[in-house]
Order: C-alpha cells, then sequence, then structure tokens
C-alpha cells in the first residue's frame, strides 16, 4: 500500500516559501480523506439499507398476508364443542389369535382447573381431598391460589369420582375427554402387552403413546389412523396364555424359585403361543423401574426375552446334533466318557462325580446328560465349527422379536474360542443366552432342520428359513430328546400320549464374587412334542428353584423345570387340538365272534 | 463588529426554521405517524372501554388520557423533529443518560405493579417506563460512537457501543424484560450492520445461530417440545392467543362493525399488545391492512432516504431508529398472528399508554429530524468525483 501523507513535503516547503501557513494544506488533505471515507461509507451502506428496507417489506407483507389467511378462515368456537370428534379411537386394539380382548381404549376425563373461575378455591381443595386420597388439600388449595391460570388434577378419574367432582359445582373445575388404555385380562400376558402412557396432553385430547412391550415396539402402527380400526391380531392363545402362567405360578411357588419364564412356539411358524414371566405385573397400573438392584428383580424384567442365562446342558443336544450333521459321529457311535476328564489346567466332572465312561454311545450322552461325552465330541467337531452352529442357530444375535426389550438383550458369548471354551459351551457354560433364543434353537430341531424367526403377530405361515442341519441329523436328535424324557435325565415330564421330547439343563449361577454359587441354579427344560411329528417348543426356565419334598434338597431340572413343563403340556396338548397316541386295547380283552 | 456595522454581513444567511422545516421534512412518514396517531385513538374508543368499566371509571376515561398523552407525544415530535441533527445528538446523549440512571435506580424506588417484574415508576397520576425512554437515546448514542470511530483517529465506537449494549442488556434482562432487551439488541446489531459490520462476521453469527437453533432443538427436549408447541397449528383457545386469533377470524374481511367486538371483553391486554386483534374484528382486514401499510411506509421511507444521506451519524441514527420503530411493530403484530412466539410488545402509537405514546413520539421525532432533506452533493456524484 502506498501511504499517501497528510503533509506532502514538497507543497509544505512551497507554502513555507510563499509565506503561507502550512497545517490548512494538512487540514485540507485531512478533509479530503474524510470525505473519501464517508462516500465510500455511503456506498456500501446504500446496499445495506436497501436490504434492509426489503427485509422489513417482506416482513410486514408475511404479517399481512397472515392477517388476509387468517380473516377468510371460519372461526372456531373458543371452548370448542366439538371436541368430541377429535378424540376417535386412535389407538388400535390388541387381541389373541382367537380375536379375545387383550388392549382396547376405555372413555374416561381428566380433570383441570381454571382457578381463575373458581368461586371458592379452599372448599374446592377440601372437597377433591375427600374424592381424592392421594390429594393434599393445604398443597392443593395454595396452587389454587397462586395466581396460576390452569391446573392439572388428575389424569383419569373413575365415573363415580367424576360425578363426585361435578356435585363440588364449582366453574373453575373442568373435564377433558381422555382415551385411556385399558387392558382387560390384568396380568395376563403383561411383559407380552407392556404398557401404555400419555404422551401430549391437551386439553380435549392426550396421546396414547406405548411404553413398553408389543405396544411400543409397534407404536406406530397402533397409533397409525389407516389401521385404527384394524385390531392387531397376536400370534397368542388367551386360553393357553392363561394355563401356562396359572401353572408356571404354581409351579414357582411350590419350588421356592424367585422367578420363572414359559415360552410355547409353533415350530413350523415361529408363532409364540404363549410367553410368561414371572413374576409379572399388572400394565393398567405399570410400577416404576427399580432405582436400585438388580433391574433383572423387577417384575418388569421379561426373564423370557430380556433374561440372559447359562441354560447349561440343554445344549449338549446341539453339539451332538452338530456333530452328527458333520457325519463325525452317529447315535450309536461309542465315544469317551471317563470322567473326570482333564484338560489342561481344568477336570471336566460329571454331576455328582459320577463315571458313565469309559465308553458311552452318543445317545446315552444325552439321554445320561454326560458332560464328558459332550466335550469330547465338541472336540472332535472343533471351534470353528462349533462357534458357526451356534451362529446359524442364532445365538449370537438378540432375537427379533416384536418386543421392545429383544433388541437389548444381546446373548453373551465368548470373544475367542480356546479348547476349554469349546469344551465349556458344549454343555452350555461359558455362553449365555436368553430362552426365546433356545425356543428358536430347539424349534429348528423339532422341526426338521429349519431355523425360524420367533414372531408375535398371527397368521404366519410355515417359514422357509435358512437349513441349519439336515432332516435325517434333526430327526435322531428328536430321538434322542425322547430317549431322554423315557428313560433319562427328565422322566417326570412324560405326559401319557403326547411323546414329549426334550433336555434338561441345570446350570449353576455366576455368584458377584466370581465363580459359581452352588446352591442358586437356573434350571430349563427345553422340550417338544408330540415326537414323532413335532408341531410345539415348550421352554420352561425357573430361576433359583429348589425342591424340598425329598430327605435333601434336590435342584436339578429334572426336579423342577421338568415336573412343571410336564403338567403344562398336561393341560396345553388338548388345547392346541393334539389328539393323544393311545395304546390299543390289549387283544385278550376281546373275544373272537364269528356268525 | 465592523462588519455588522457597515452591513457587509447579510443579516440572515439561512431561511426561517418553520418554512424550512416544512419544505425539508418527510411529510409523508409525519403523515402517516399521525394517522397512526389517530387510528390508536379511533380504537382506544372502542378496546379501552371495558378496562374502564372493570375499573370503575367514566367509559371514555382511558381516551382522554391517551388524547391527553399523545397530544405531548405529538409536540414533542414537531419539536424534536425541528432540531438539527447535532441538536438532537446532545438531547439524545443527556436523554440516555437520565434514562440509563433510572433503570439503575428501578431496583430501588421502582414497582412491579404486581407482574413480576419491577419495570415502573409509579407517580401517583401516572406512571413511568423509563426503558421505553432509554431506546430512542441507546440507538443516538450508539450511531455517534460508531460514526466517530469513522474519522481518523477517532475513538474505538464500535467497542464502546457494543459494551454499552451489553450493559443495558443486562440491565434490562435483569428486570426482567427480555422484549426490550432484545429489541435493544437488535437496534445495535442493525446499527453495526448498517456501520459496515464485516460479512464474515455476519456469515459467523448467522451461522452460529443456525446451528445453536438446530442443535437445541435435537439435543433439548424442553427447547424442541416450546418450538413445536408455537408451530402447532392447534391452539388452546383459552389462551389470550387463542382469543386474539378467534378474534382476527370473526372480524373477516370488513369486521363486526364498530362497537360490536366481543374479544376486548375478554382479553385483559387488548388495549395495550393485542389492539390489532380489536382492530380486526371489528374493523376488518381493511383496518389492519391499512396499519402494516402506514407503518411499512414509516419504515421503507426512511430507510430510502437515509440511503442517499452522506453523514454517518444521520445515517446510522436513522436507521437505528426506523427499524426499532419497525420492529416494535412487526413483533407486536407478529404475535397476534402466531408468526412469532408470545412476547409483550405495545404498538407503537396505536397501543394505549402514557410512556409508550411519549416515547414513541420522541423516536418518530429523532427519525424525522434525521430523514430531513439536505444538501447532499448530488451533482459531485453525477459528475463522479465527489466534488475533490
Amino acid at each position: 500500500m502506498i501511504r499517501t501523507p497528510l503533509r506532502p513535503l514538497a507543497r509544505i516547503l512551497s507554502a513555507r516559501q510563499k509565506g503561507e501557513n502550512p497545517d490548512t494544506i494538512e487540514r485540507e488533505n485531512l478533509r479530503l480523506r474524510h470525505e473519501e471515507i464517508r462516500d465510500r461509507g455511503r456506498a456500501r451502506a446504500e446496499v445495506r439499507l436497501l436490504f434492509l428496507s426489503l427485509g422489513f417489506l417482506a416482513a410486514f407483507s408475511t404479517i399481512g398476508a397472515r392477517m388476509g389467511l387468517l380473516a377468510a378462515t371460519e372461526p372456531v368456537e373458543p371452548r370448542s364443542a366439538a371436541a368430541g370428534a377429535q378424540i376417535l379411537a386412535t389407538r388400535a386394539d390388541i387381541t389373541d389369535r382367537n380375536g379375545r380382548i387383550l388392549a382396547t381404549n376405555m372413555q374416561t376425563y381428566a380433570l383441570y382447573a381454571q382457578p381463575r373461575d373458581m368461586v371458592d378455591p379452599g372448599r374446592v381443595a377440601r372437597e377433591l381431598a375427600k374424592i381424592f386420597p392421594e390429594i393434599d388439600p393445604v398443597a392443593m388449595e395454595r396452587r389454587l391460589t397462586d395466581g396460576r391460570t390452569f391446573l392439572w388434577i388428575r389424569r383419569v378419574m373413575s365415573p363415580e369420582q367424576m360425578q363426585r367432582v361435578h356435585e363440588i359445582g364449582d366453574p373453575g373445575l373442568l373435564f377433558g375427554p381422555r382415551e385411556m388404555r385399558l387392558y382387560p385380562n390384568g396380568q395376563l400376558a403383561a411383559h407380552v402387552l407392556g404398557g401404555a402412557s400419555f404422551g401430549a396432553e391437551g386439553v380435549s385430547s392426550a396421546e396414547v403413546i406405548g411404553t413398553a412391550g408389543i405396544e411400543k415396539a409397534l407404536d406406530a402402527r397402533l397409533r397409525d389412523p389407516a389401521q385404527a380400526g384394524t385390531p392387531l391380531e397376536l400370534s397368542l392363545d388367551l386360553t393357553l396364555q392363561a394355563a401356562v402362567e396359572e401353572i408356571l405360578g404354581t409351579g414357582m411357588t411350590m419350588l421356592n424359585a424367585k422367578g420363572a419364564a414359559a415360552i410355547l412356539m409353533d415350530v413350523k411358524t415361529g408363532e409364540i403361543l404363549s410367553l410368561a414371566s414371572l413374576p409379572a405385573f399388572d400394565p393398567n397400573d405399570r410400577p416404576n423401574p427399580l432405582v436400585k438392584g438388580d433391574p433383572g428383580d423387577s417384575p418388569l424384567f421379561n426373564r423370557a426375552v430380556q433374561g440372559v442365562y447359562e441354560l447349561g446342558s440343554t445344549f449338549k443336544i446341539f453339539t451332538v446334533a452338530n456333530a452328527m450333521n458333520l457325519g463325525l459321529v452317529s447315535p450309536e457311535t461309542m465315544v469317551d466318557a471317563n470322567a473326570p476328564r482333564r484338560w489342561g489346567k481344568f477336570t471336566i466332572k460329571e454331576f455328582q462325580n459320577k463315571n458313565y465312561g469309559p465308553l458311552l454311545s452318543v445317545e446315552n450322552v444325552i439321554v445320561k446328560s454326560s458332560n464328558v461325552g459332550t466335550a469330547n465330541i465338541a472336540l472332535m467337531v472343533g471351534a470353528e465349527r462349533q462357534a458357526a452352529f451356534f451362529q446359524s442357530l442364532g445365538f449370537f444375535d438378540p432375537t427379533v422379536i416384536e418386543l421392545v426389550e429383544a433388541p437389548g438383550a444381546k446373548p453373551i458369548v465368548p470373544k475367542r474360542w480356546p479348547d476349554i471354551t469349546t469344551i465349556t459351551t458344549s454343555y452350555g457354560h461359558g455362553i449365555s443366552a436368553s430362552p426365546m433364543h433356545l425356543a428358536v434353537a430347539y424349534a429348528a430341531i423339532a422341526n426338521g432342520g429349519v431355523k425360524v424367526t420367533p414372531t408375535l403377530l398371527h397368521g404366519g405361515v410355515a417359514q422357509n428359513g435358512p437349513r441349519v442341519m439336515t432332516a435325517e441329523t434333526a430327526a435322531a436328535s428328536v430321538r434322542m430328546l425322547r430317549g431322554v424324557v423315557e428313560h433319562g435325565t427328565a422322566t417326570l415330564g412324560d405326559v401319557p400320549g403326547y411323546q414329549v421330547a426334550g433336555k434338561t439343563g441345570t446350570a449353576e449361577k455366576p455368584s458377584r464374587t466370581g465363580g459359581y454359587d452352588e446352591d442358586k441354579v437356573v434350571n430349563t427344560f427345553a422340550s417338544l412334542f408330540p415326537a414323532d411329528d413335532p408341531k410345539y417348543v415348550l421352554v420352561v426356565t425357573l430361576d433359583e428353584p429348589v425342591e424340598t419334598s425329598g430327605s435333601e434338597p434336590r435342584r436339578t431340572a429334572g426336579w423342577t423345570a421338568v415336573p412343571v413343563a410336564g403338567e403344562i403340556i398336561r393341560r396345553a396338548a388338548p388345547l392346541l387340538g393334539l389328539r393323544p397316541v393311545v395304546e390299543p386295547p390289549p387283544v385278550d380283552g376281546l373275544t373272537a365272534v364269528s356268525n | 463588529m465592523t462588519e455588522m456595522v457597515y452591513g457587509s454581513m447579510p443579516s440572515r444567511v439561512t431561511e426561517p426554521v418553520l418554512p424550512r422545516w416544512w419544505r425539508t421534512i418527510d411529510k409523508w412518514s409525519m403523515t402517516c405517524i399521525m394517522v397512526l396517531f389517530g387510528i390508536g385513538l379511533l380504537l382506544g374508543l372502542a378496546a379501552s372501554v371495558p378496562l374502564a368499566s372493570r375499573n370503575g371509571l367514566e367509559p371514555f376515561y382511558y381516551v382522554q388520557r391517551q388524547a391527553f398523552f399523545g397530544g405531548i407525544a405529538m409536540a414533542v415530535m414537531l419539536g424534536i423533529s425541528m432540531m438539527t441533527p447535532a441538536m438532537v445528538r446532545r438531547v439524545g446523549v443527556m436523554g440516555f443518560a437520565l434514562a440509563f440512571v433510572a433503570i439503575c435506580l428501578l431496583p430501588f424506588i421502582g414497582t412491579d405493579f404486581g407482574k413480576g417484574a419491577v419495570r415502573w415508576f409509579s407517580f401517583g397520576f401516572a406512571s413511568v417506563q423509563p426503558s421505553e425512554f432509554l431506546k430512542p437515546g441507546f440507538i443516538i448514542v450508539v450511531a455517534w460512537l460508531m460514526a466517530a470511530s469513522f474519522d481518523l483517529n477517532g475513538p474505538p465506537g464500535k467497542t464502546a457501543s457494543f459494551a454499552i449494549a451489553m450493559v443495558v442488556v443486562g440491565l434490562l434482562a435483569m428486570q426482567p424484560d427480555f422484549g426490550q432487551a432484545a429489541l435493544v439488541l437488535f437496534g445495535w446489531g442493525v446499527v453495526y450492520f448498517v456501520a459496515g459490520a464485516p460479512m464474515t462476521l455476519i456469515a459467523i453469527v448467522v451461522g452460529l445461530v443456525v446451528v445453536g437453533g438446530f442443535a437445541a432443538y435435537e439435543s433439548s427436549e424442553h427447547f424442541a417440545r416450546r418450538i413445536d408447541g408455537f408451530l402447532t397449528p392447534d391452539l388452546d383457545p383459552r389462551t389470550q392467543l387463542g382469543y386474539a386469533t378467534n378474534a382476527i377470524q370473526e372480524g373477516g374481511f370488513f369486521g363486526v362493525g364498530v362497537g360490536e367486538g366481543q374479544v376486548k371483553w375478554s382479553l385483559p391486554d387488548a388495549h395495550t399488545d393485542f389492539i390489532i386483534a380489536v382492530a380486526a374484528e371489528e374493523y376488518g382486514l381493511i383496518l389492519v391492512l391499512v396499519i402494516i401499510a402506514l407503518y411499512t411506509t414509516v419504515v421503507v421511507r426512511s430507510l430510502m432516504r437515509l440511503t442517499k444521506e452522506r453523514d454517518p451519524f444521520i445515517r446510522l441514527a436513522g436507521t437505528g431508529l426506523a427499524c426499532i420503530f419497525g420492529v416494535q411493530a412487526m413483533i407486536n403484530m407478529g404475535v397476534a398472528v402466531r408468526l412469532l412466539p408470545a412476547k409483550g410488545m405495545t404498538l407503537p402509537f396505536v397501543s394505549y399508554g402514557g410512556s409508550s405514546v411519549i416515547a414513541a413520539g420522541i423516536t418518530a421525532g429523532a427519525l424525522l429530524a434525521m430523514t430531513r432533506m439536505r444538501p447532499q452533493g448530488k451533482m459531485g456524484d453525477i459528475f463522479g468525483r465527489g466534488g475533490r
């Protein structure tokens, strides 16, 4: 930049020669420079001022246009009398597979106050406290008189309460219509339904939004106005659900368990016919989540879907099925079952330190539930193929069932598969999954080797999922599982006529201090029936049960989960329309007659 | 002395004050302002009757008061508009100092009239809201500082004015009066914008506001709900806004008729913040559009005249005054039609209120003083050399 001096030397000198004051030259230059700055500023300001003018013009035009628009629309009554029209049954009902109502809407009223219109706030507060015990008359009067213009008092209330509020007769108390979600069956299927609460609230209506379970998972479908008239039909069967919950609850009480879960599933369509988790809650009055302690102890916790447990010996059939599928063994193959087996620094023992060895047929490994035999089969299979097989059965990912809790229940899978992991996972330790995972995997065995996707929606057809094992392997596995019930660890679960097949699992719970608690177990019985053409899978899980009728407490699944499952099948099978296979009457009771 | 005695100096160097004033004043804007005041009185006849009857006064008590204060306001406006810009500057700076002291004293001797915010001085027969008087003075001070900063070796006027703005905003926010605080901040921003705020700074501020707004919307549920509540077409009809909207709809294009309106009976602020709703109900869209057109004329005409102004102080002061005048009207009407979130702001000259109308008179007078015609070296512009 060239600096132009305010006092150019040549002019100053010549001015001095002429005897003029050189300061006038400086002042003159300063004036010119200021004028230049002003002109520049004006040019810039001109554009910006035009911009401002346009801005104001646009803003005022918008306001004018908006006024015109408002003036052109028809006015509505300030206190909209047509409010009822807005309160449509906007949330669809939920029914079971036979159309019986599981969740519906009920018209009720919310109570609010406009203290400015109130005649006697003190009396109103006292009367309200008589009707609604949770209201404190002193606090309510303070709130009614502190100058606010609007106050919610109750979200919902019964018709009787509404009548009594009417009888207070104060013009400042007003009612707003409400759609309320109602679960007429109370605790039945509570964990599937979840619950609903109010979202955005206005005076004349409030939106109902799902807070848990299928209400939340399918919230968009349930709130879709286009489908509001069509109920959401679940695959559950209300009768079955009631039977399952009743028996499970009785079993849980008798066996002193702290929790229980059961899943009954159609093996071909993947439809869940019953899903129970105990203790349950009433979705009409959903309890608050626990703020401390283990959330798994809350009744809100869905053990069937969210509960991730080590499922124990129920996994043995997967190891064996995998080996058979790979052609490594057949049911008759004899494997080494010499217990205890040492592997590095670990010792693998059988239940009660038995020894089924030295050699045991593969079928008997399952029937007698031999840890060592399963471990040796798993070592034949190898880590890579075992992990791949578990993955194909779905044990590596959360289940995709239509519950909002499902995606959060990730199975706990070992990160690496050294040989010891191969061994422990072969009998269901060191890998944790939910009962729902187990039901899906057993369904694959039961339906001839196809993986199904579980669903809670009715109308499923036989699924054509990926094949995870050959039909022969599946059939052989079912025969072994039948053997377990006929003369193995689950004889208490045999229901005459329905050919129950299944596998028990007893897993000690990991203790908080590390290692395993010996007297805290999770007992599981994964069963399928009828064995000659499996149609249903039933998984029953009991949390910390103990059977005390004998001389010493028994904690194995064969004494706890199995009889409960047997009772469920005894009740459920006829409801499912299964025909019992009855032995033909003995021949010698007949007399041959010839004519 | 010699020159005076021998008459070589002309006895008058300029033409008389009044003829020159009449010749140079922006007659359109002045007329618009007077019409607005007239409309305000007309609406007061309708809107303030319920208030008077509620307070047990004769029906047109408030109209008389408004006419009295409005008369003072008109006189003040004409008086100020006759001043030279330098005089306006002197008076404005002194007025700002006075108002500033008054605002500082508010927490000690102010009153809140039971509304929760200490904004008024009560003098028995009338009450004064000093923040109304602060605004024109503030704009003049800011314009003065910024204009001075253009001079070579001038003071750091932009920084100084920003500091003053922050102090004033802080004082107003403490009352709390966020509406006036926002208005003051806006006034400073407009003056700074016309004084040549760097484009990059403007872009950064706009970007920050947009990003910040979106971030707040995404992250804060409370904020999002407020915005959604404002954007939602449903409206609780028992709120002031609900009544105002309903009144505009009732009025339609030609109104329900003079004195037939209902909204003034249900709205507590019908004579101040929601007077436009009364206008819309009784006189219809026609009068509302006239009012809007009057404000638009004042603001846009003033700004257009200022584009030709050479003197930076006059230009900046005029811009700031025109903009706070226009924006106040804009916010008031924008709230009534739900284009803007609810914020108490009077409609200059139209709303009832002594302080409000006199302060508006001061603002308008100063604005008219700034927009008077002056020799601007137009010939120099035409020849492209600016007189050099």
